[in-house]
């Protein structure tokens, strides 16, 4: 299905002044866009700490909104450095995040469990060295299911 | 209970959202822990938190929240506040601590809201 609307956002490492502003601006597109309710505030969730994530624990990526007529698709991707054991990082609780994180009300380890729950599709592909790549997507009334 | 019932009863000073006193409320919850909002708040609710900086405004955006009560006398920057009005929350600061804020409301009838548990056994906080 063709792509009605699609915008990137580059996301700094450690850039903890304007983690989120990504997230802000892609709930209020979205929102001048027409979509609202339950929808619009799961992605709002997911795509906040999937943002905080890339400055939290990446050297930098990007964050790309993608809407269809009959859904919504944040991907993330980072130039690094992967994550050790991706089981690890989905457990609530398991956190990496540095000191700088915590005082800032973040790290608890909520995070990607958190998107997972947001999002009707979820899908998180790593490897250390490399990067990591996240996909969500959350359907729209109308979803048509699974192009092919 | 209105958020202009809750600025009575913690003595705060409303910062931001005069406009929007007559709004009700009926649950609320407190956290420093931004992580465990965005995990757990599902309502459009109040939050009390002792955390001053942008991402408490960034996470009541994501999360549509009514109202940020903001305790121990603390009073955020001028920009965060210009944002919170921005996105038309209302802000109260009270000198009360974020103890003894909650026990004041719980006892004026605001509970909390309801959060699932890692040891869920069916009973609601709150």
């Amino acid at each position: 299905m063709e792509a009605l609307f699609t915008t990137q956002y580059p996301v700094a490492k450690a850039d903890y002044v304007s983690a989120g502003k990504a997230s802000q601006d892609i709930k209020r597109r979205l929102k001048q866009l027409g979509i609202g309710g339950d929808v619009l505030r799961r992605v709002a969730v997911a795509s906040y700490e999937v943002e905080l994530n890339l400055v939290i624990h990446s050297e930098g990526g990007t964050l790309t909104l993608t809407l269809y007529p009959d859904c919504v698709e944040l991907n993330s991707v980072d130039v690094g450095p992967g994550i050790a054991d991706v089981s690890m990082a989905m457990r609530e609780g398991w956190s990496t995040a540095n000191d700088e994180a915590r005082a800032l009300g973040f790290g608890a380890g909520m995070g990607l469990p958190n998107m997972k729950r947001n999002a009707d599709d979820f899908s998180i592909q790593s490897e250390l060295g490399k990067g990591t790549v996240i996909d969500m997507r959350f359907h729209l009334p109308g979803w048509q299911g699974e192009q092919t | 209970m209105t958020i202009k019932d809750m600025a009575d009863i913690l003595s705060a000073k409303v910062l931001i959202g005069a406009d929007k006193l007559d709004i009700p409320v009926h649950t609320a919850c407190c956290s420093d822990l931004m992580s465990d909002v965005l995990a757990f708040v599902d309502e459009k609710t109040v939050l009390i938190t002792g955390l001053t900086n942008p991402h408490v405004v960034r996470t009541s955006e994501m999360l549509d929240l009514k109202c940020l009560v903001f305790a121990r006398g603390k009073i955020p920057a001028e920009d965060i506040l210009e944002s919170a009005e921005e996105q038309g929350l209302a802000v109260l600061a009270t000198k009360l601590t974020a103890f003894t804020a909650c026990g004041m409301l719980y006892e004026h009838g605001l509970r909390g809201v309801p959060v699932p548990t890692a040891w869920d056994d069916g009973e609601e906080d709150g």
